[in-house]
């Protein structure tokens, strides 16, 4: 069967097929359809990985069928034990995302659980292609939904973030599309394992660097390019928050090990300084800002951007616990952010406010809620046997094998994220109630809870047993710094 | 030079003259006709089309066949432009029929014009010699002032027709005359001849070069590439949105017919002359295209702009000067043929009664008609270059010609340049989807606009999905040829 094609097509035609039941009259119908098409989107991603071998560095699941043969561009899909955790937790989210925006979304409808059902096929897409225009395809694509998602159910400032949003990422992804078109003028092919063996000369390494640098970097986003993110989360929907957090911003770092490393491994350790010195600035200056937000989505908007440091830190120390450590912060920090960005929704539903200053005792009318998003809130902070310690723990054990002062600079953000997060909680969670609205607030429904659960569970047990996600990288990751490791110029490198 | 004439010469020229034929008694017939019964001369000109067509389709042959004393030449190049133009002027005429019909133009002059137009089209595409090209442009040329000008009272029109006349014939002017020297420093007027006139690495002639200038000069007014530019913003403002849309789609393919047959089948030799003359052609189109358009808020004058800084992409693949970069131009040509149409239908499909010209006419489409709005939102991506749309695959294509051919800042240039262009696309989707319409009707339109602005959008889509055949049919043409 083809997993990987099911995968990206199941979510993409049932959004099709709610997209087709109109106007709000078949609101109902069109929930039920998206949640259906959302869990059989996940469903057939689970034999991803029970049937995934650890053992191989290889591709998985390949499919390679010819495309567009005037460019000699194949319909190549594949994962291996660096992607397929991604695709997984892409399904996974999207039964988050719809069944959060079950009750909470009453305009356009199906226009908008349509959006996240074919952004959900589309990240997977992105995940799984090993063909760079087929990659760019799906990149680029899932622009569209995401830029109608802010644009249509979000804030009053909506209109200036979606276009922002949209126009930062087409520029850096224009220029990732001029390297492409360069390497395939030099490899005569867009396939990406080919593009990692083409030889090439150290000044073309750093240009293409700089290149996919753009793409990339915007996508994570990285200091100082992470400006749109805080306007995109926080005019954005819940679900277009959590969408972004928890996949979208992962792209941009997934692209980084899958292009940047092994295509330009030279530019790679050159430009590694580089990288570090601005996932450092992110950790510290970006922790520093979310620190005196005044409102909610934005800090954890700014928090999210210093975790993704700590991504981008690990991947540019070349060593396996490093680049594990960084794609387990990857994927905790799809939970973490996730979930943070579902409590505010939860909060915002009820009060129509995202400042912390309205809020203050929430745990005395809401306890089950503040037990979740105190938990939530532990694991952004780093608390051992959260999911967050684990990432950030292994980044930093392998920074400081690199160098003191990296790890020094890195292990701040156990202080500042445990500062910002849990001051955001003592404001907002606990205290005395002060504002009538507080007091009016009722406790999470049946539906808010089983969203939570589900994501505490997968907060606790990646903070507790995460083996089951490390294993499956561990080859991969290994294969990945041997190539990184040689040297694609030789005697040659030199500008 | 004495031309022999055989009536087998006639052969390759068949749908030019059954069109021909076809028009004149659609002209003749029209006369006749109430008022009421206009509805034939409409079926007419379509079947004339189809007619053509078939025969077009028939006499192909993929052996390049010249006749009239090698003044003109029946190939696989002229085949498929003129299939294509036989397809988009139909479209035209489907489209523009309800929005004719409300504004007194529902009458034979509209659909005779558009038929002449259409052969001077085909002329150009079948031309092997400089005066038969000169004569197709001339046809066409007439052809949209009249058609420009066919709203007698409105002023708007009447202005746009005066300056498309004059610059117009400015620049058959400097054709001519850039011709003239041409055949001074060549001594033949024959394509063919002239190219074999021309030795490899003929370039820095002077006399060559100061004819090559005019003739640039003139193709890129006929392109509408900065500097000679300036018709296109009036005229598609002024004009009839209907005579807009057809200026905005078939003659394109003329366009690219005549830069073909020009530069590339006539004076290829020059081409390390007409290069850097592309060159700064296309940065500036591109440049003053996409940054003007921003400045917007008639759609048909934003969409003017686009036109503008398309075919500076249109350029990208010329000025490459390799047969990957033809058949990327052509690809390139056939998909903003392709968006073109769909675009201006979408405004035709909401002026009813009362023009929808401005931006904000799109407000709130998407509660209006959502399926509209979605058709719309495809080509706008479209013509932004965002994939899965037709129009990523065009800029894939040129960009992809261009960097082959060495121009790497060009292509940086242009990429940064679409960026700034995206902006104004995605601001109609803004208008459609994020804001609250005016009035809450949704727009009417008969069956046949209906399946045909659907089949149009979803084409941008599935030939963005699948865009090989398109792809390999437009290289395959070029390989034949070159």
């Amino acid at each position: 069967m083809p997993l990987l094609s099911l995968a990206i097509w199941v979510p993409i035609t049932f959004g099709l097929l709610v997209l087709a039941t109109g106007s709000d009259r078949h609101a109902n119908l069109a929930r039920w359809l998206a949640l259906i098409g959302a869990l059989l989107g996940f469903a057939v991603t689970v034999p991803l990985y029970t049937r995934f071998d650890p053992a191989t560095a290889a591709m998985q699941f390949v499919e390679l069928r010819p495309w567009i043969e005037s460019f000699r561009v194949n319909y190549h899909l594949g994962v291996d034990g660096i992607s397929v955790l991604f695709i997984l937790l892409t399904a996974f989210t999207t039964v988050i995302v719809v069944l959060a925006g079950w009750r909470v979304i009453e305009r356009k409808v199906a226009q908008y659980f349509a959006s996240f059902l074919i952004m959900s096929g589309l990240m997977i897409g992105v995940f799984a292609s090993l063909d760079a225009v087929l990659f760019y395809v799906f990149w680029e694509a899932m622009l569209i939904p995401m830029f109608i998602v802010i644009g249509v159910w979000g804030g009053p400032r909506r209109v200036y973030a979606s276009v922002k949003f949209f126009l930062y990422t087409l520029l850096g992804s224009l220029l990732m599309l001029i390297a492409f078109i360069y390497l395939y003028q030099k490899a005569g092919s867009f396939d990406i394992l080919e593009l990692h063996r083409l030889p090439l000369g150290y000044r073309e390494q750093i240009l293409i660097f700089l290149a996919f640098f753009a793409a990339f970097a915007v996508k994570v986003p990285m200091w100082p390019v992470h400006t749109w993110l805080p306007d995109a989360h926080v005019e954005a929907p819940t679900g277009g928050s959590v969408v972004l957090a928890a996949i979208m911003l992962k792209l941009g770092a997934y692209g980084f090990l899958r292009f940047s490393l092994p295509i330009a491994p030279d530019a790679s350790h050159a430009l590694a300084g580089f990288m570090i010195a601005l996932s450092l600035i992110a950790v510290v200056y970006i922790g520093l800002v979310a620190l005196v937000q005044g409102d909610m989505k934005k800090l954890i908007a700014y928090s999210s951007i210093a975790h993704m440091g700590f991504v981008t830190l690990g991947f540019f120390l070349f060593n396996a616990l490093g680049v594990e450590g960084a794609l387990v912060q990857m994927i905790s920090h799809g939970f973490v952010s996730g979930a943070l960005f579902l409590c505010v929704g939860v909060m915002y539903d009820r009060v129509h406010s995202r400042q912390i200053a309205d809020y203050g005792g929430v745990v005395n009318t809401m306890p089950v809620f503040s037990a979740f998003f105190v938990l939530f809130a532990m694991a952004n902070a780093g608390l051992p046997a959260t999911s967050g310690f684990v990432g950030e723990f292994m980044v930093i054990m392998a920074s400081i094998q690199v160098h003191f002062w990296y790890a020094f600079f890195a292990a701040t953000t156990l202080i500042f994220g445990a500062a910002y997060t849990l001051w955001m909680i003592k404001r907002v969670v606990f205290g005395a109630v002060v504002h009538e609205h507080v007091a009016a607030m009722k406790d999470l429904s049946p539906r808010e809870f089983l969203v939570l659960a589900l994501l505490a569970v997968a907060v606790l047990a990646m903070g507790i047993y995460p083996a089951p996600f490390t294993e499956v990288m561990h080859a991969s990751v290994e294969q990945l710094l041997t190539h990184v490791a040689q040297s694609k110029c030789g005697d040659v490198c030199g500008w | 030079m004495t031309v022999e004439f055989a009536l087998t010469d006639l052969i390759p020229a068949l749908p030019e003259l059954a069109l021909l034929g076809a028009a004149c008694l659609i002209l003749i017939l029209d006369l006749f006709l109430a008022d009421d019964l206009r509805w034939v001369t409409f079926g007419l000109s379509l079947l004339a089309l189809g007619l053509a067509a078939a025969l077009t389709w028939g006499t192909h042959d993929a052996v390049p066949t010249l006749a009239f004393g090698n003044t003109f030449v029946d190939d696989s190049l002229s085949d498929v432009l003129k299939l294509m133009i036989y397809g988009s002027v139909a479209a035209v005429m489907i489209y523009s029929r309800d929005y004719v019909r409300t504004r007194g133009m529902y009458r034979g002059e509209f659909y005779v014009l558009v038929l002449f137009a259409t052969l001077g089209m085909m002329i150009m595409v079948s031309a092997s010699h400089f005066l038969t090209l000169y004569l197709g442009l001339e046809l066409l040329s007439l052809c949209l002032y009249a058609l420009v000008a066919l709203q007698r009272d409105s002023v708007v029109a009447t202005e746009a027709a005066m300056k498309y006349f004059v610059l117009g014939a400015l620049a058959s002017g400097l054709l001519l005359f850039g011709m003239s020297l041409l055949y001074g420093a060549t001594g033949s007027l024959e394509l063919a001849r002239v190219a074999a006139a021309l030795p490899d690495g003929a370039g820095h002639d002077a006399v060559l070069v100061f004819g090559l200038v005019f003739v640039v000069a003139a193709l890129a007014f006929k392109l509408g590439a900065v500097p000679f530019h300036m018709w296109i913003p009036d005229v598609y403002q002024g004009a009839p949105t209907a005579v807009t849309l057809f200026v905005a789609s078939a003659p394109k393919f003329a366009a690219f017919a005549f830069v073909m047959r020009l530069l590339v089948e006539g004076l290829g030799a020059l081409v390390t002359d007409w290069q850097p003359m592309l060159v700064l052609l296309a940065v500036l189109s591109i440049a003053l295209g996409n940054v003007t358009a921003i400045a917007q808020t008639n759609i048909k004058r934003m969409l003017a702009y686009s036109t503008i800084s398309h075919m500076g992409f249109l350029l990208l693949g010329f000025l490459s000067g390799s047969p990957t970069g033809y058949g990327a131009a052509l690809f390139y040509v056939s998909a903003y043929v392709l968006m073109s149409l769909g675009g201006f239908a979408m405004i035709l499909l909401l002026s009813r009664e009362v023009e929808a010209e401005e931006l904000d006419d799109f407000k709130g489409l998407n509660q209006r008609s959502p399926w509209h709005a979605f058709l719309m939102l495809l080509l706008m991506f479209s013509m932004a270059g965002v994939p899965p749309t037709l129009g990523f695959y065009a800029k894939l294509s040129v960009l992809q010609a261009a960097l082959e051919a060495g121009f790497l800042w060009l292509t940086v240039f242009a990429v940064l340049m679409s960026v700034v262009g995206a902006f104004y696309y995605l601001r109609v989707v803004k208008l459609m989807y994020f804001d609250a319409p005016a009035q809450p009707t949704p727009p009417r339109a008969g069956a046949d606009m209906h399946v045909l602005v659907s089949a149009n959008g979803l084409a941008v889509l599935a030939l963005g999905v699948m865009p090989q055949p398109l792809m390999a049919l437009c290289a395959g043409t070029i390989r034949q040829m070159v």
